[in-house]
């Protein structure tokens, strides 16, 4: 096994986009996205990647600045938060409908208002439909292996697609913890430099981007989705070959502990690790209680979740952001939906917690987990609200 | 697994000398986290920090709310916060003061064992700095069994570079000087 090397997670971030070899990076600083950028800015400007680092004016900017690069064939990268996000959205689904292989690291952040600088997923949620590859990450190693992973996916001939890499601010990007580096050699041999398909080029023109009428709109849109649900075998392809050089495999649904378990936790996200520390306290105590993990959100893998929770009474799924006057958390309505047509349906049950960084510990996942199972009926409720 | 909960004011260093344990574990081969309490920092407000030290992969991504060590890095602190909130029966606190343990388990009534050194005076006298980061690591490292002192040298080195010397020199006398009742 390789040494683990003791850094921040935002810095081992910067340094695997350093060894991806990006061509393009442009971003606006906003907290806590800022360590990566700041990091990257000092490499390039050391010399040590060579690369255009724009420093644009807002993120709406450094989403645009990315789409053209990527079109003109550059390897481009961005990253932002909350805010940050809402400002680029506009730009964000435009690269995902010209195909374009941009990889994001958002570093989640609450949205305003009121104005929150501190982890948990509305930011992400609010674009959940923009038509990128979106996985979730729990720990620092994995930020730093989802980079090389992202760029193989989204660089994939049959994929073609913007990558989006959801690390929880903060709690991820501020935390110094071990990371297991990967030789330079081994990252060019999993991610050779990036062969453009079509690219933006004045001695051979093409059209990107261009005006669809209604028709043309209803099939364009027709081939993105497919292009989306499609990508699936690719991202797990990636995956395993990835698993097989490293030994750290990664899979779309993950689960702990859910032999024989008749109660399930659904969870997304770093928060996924302190969960672990539930099973365990529950099952030490005889409950039949397991969890799973969400690591791929979009395309949402409905075959492998069902698999995972097919012999659960009780599902118990933890959102990190709210639907305003809807069916509770954006999680928990992806799960209804791929449970719905089932014969056998379990109960499912939606907290919604952690919201602007409150903190969730091992026991309040117990709290969660007994309420669900104490109180009958199928509801949502935002967990720890001091009334 | 040891738990460290990290008092201080925004500019002390508290959350460098949170990274410096984590490093110096991680070095050994073990895992550890460090991490500030996030949020907007401001000089000289009270601020925490946090280090977690285990021969296993750490899991738990929340604060520390139980901590075996307490250490406090401002003297004024004490007064201030309710640094032992939490702490462990069979824990103990470690503080820049220039009192006793006596005296300051008698003031504030502390239970568990308590540790202090006059650390504001170290560094003032050998770092020419009231900056007691890296001096009350070694009150830290002499009140608990963390790890060996030794361990921490290389980080400090890394980190402070042309004054890691009196850094370094900081540590050592905080170490010796170091009384635990």
């Amino acid at each position: 096994m390789a040494t683990r090397v003791g850094m921040e997670v935002s810095i081992a971030a910067a340094e695997a986009v350093k060894q991806a070899n990006v061509d393009v990076i442009a971003a606006y600083p906003i907290t806590p996205q800022t360590h990566i950028v700041e990091h990257l800015s000092e490499v390039v400007n050391n010399g040590e990647l060579d690369a255009e680092f724009i420093p644009v004016e807002s993120e709406h900017s450094a989403m645009s600045v990315c789409t053209g690069s990527s079109a003109a064939g550059a390897r481009s990268f961005t990253c932002t938060s909350s805010q940050g996000l809402a400002l680029m959205s506009e730009i964000v689904y435009i690269t995902s409908s010209l195909r374009l292989p941009i990889l994001m690291l958002l570093a989640n952040r609450s949205l305003s208002g009121p104005l929150s600088i501190w982890n948990d997923h509305t930011d992400v949620m609010s674009i959940r439909d923009c038509g990128w590859i979106q996985v979730f990450v729990e720990n620092g190693q994995e930020v730093y292996d989802h980079v090389f992973i992202g760029y193989r996916v989204a660089e994939d001939r049959n994929v073609l697609l913007p990558f989006m890499v959801n690390l929880d601010g903060f709690v991820l990007t501020h935390v110094i913890e071990p990371i297991e580096f990967l030789d330079q050699e081994i990252v060019d041999r999993y991610l050779p430099p990036y062969q453009p398909k079509y690219s933006l080029h004045p001695d051979h023109p093409v059209t990107m981007g261009a005006f669809a009428t209604p028709a043309l709109y209803t099939e364009t849109k027709k081939a993105q989705t497919e292009s989306l649900t499609e990508a699936m075998p690719y991202v797990l392809k990636a995956w395993q070959e990835f698993g097989d050089m490293t030994g750290r495999y990664y899979h779309p649904v993950e689960t702990y502990k859910t032999e024989g378990a008749k109660v399930v936790l659904v969870t997304q996200g770093s928060l996924s690790e302190t969960a672990t520390l539930a099973i365990d306290s529950l099952q030490g105590a005889g409950e039949p209680v397991g969890l799973v993990k969400i690591r791929l959100w979009r395309p949402f893998p409905f075959e492998e979740f069902k698999e995972a929770v097919a012999g659960a009474d009780l599902v118990v799924v933890m959102d990190r952001a709210i639907s305003y006057g809807g069916p509770g958390g954006p999680l928990a309505s992806e799960i209804r939906s791929a449970l719905y047509a089932q014969e056998k349906r379990p109960r499912i049950v939606n907290f919604i917690a952690g919201i602007a960084g409150r903190d969730v510990a091992p026991e309040d996942f117990v709290h969660m987990i007994q309420q669900a199972q104490e109180r009958p009926g199928e509801w949502y409720e935002l967990y720890g609200v001091r009334e | 697994m040891i738990e460290i909960r990290l008092h201080g004011r925004g500019g002390q260093g508290a959350v460098t000398s949170a990274e410096l344990l984590a490093l110096a574990a991680i070095k050994e081969g073990k895992y550890a986290q460090a991490f500030p309490s996030f949020g907007p920092e401001r000089r000289g407000a009270p601020v925490v920090a946090y280090c977690r030290i285990s021969e296993e992969q750490i899991k738990v991504r929340a604060a520390i709310d139980r901590p075996d060590i307490v250490l406090v890095l401002d003297p004024s602190i004490l007064r201030l916060v309710d640094v032992s909130n939490g702490l462990k029966a069979d824990g103990i606190l470690v503080t820049n003061t220039r009192f006793s343990p006596e005296e300051i388990k008698k003031e504030l009534g502390f239970t568990t064992p308590v540790a202090t050194v006059n650390a504001s005076r170290i560094a003032r006298e050998v770092i020419g700095l009231p900056i007691t980061n890296t001096t009350m690591l070694g009150a830290l490292l002499k009140a608990a069994d963390v790890m060996d002192k030794e361990a921490l040298i290389d980080p400090l080195k890394e980190r402070f570079g042309r004054i890691a010397e009196k850094n370094i020199n900081a540590f050592r006398r905080a170490y010796e000087e170091t009384v635990i009742s």
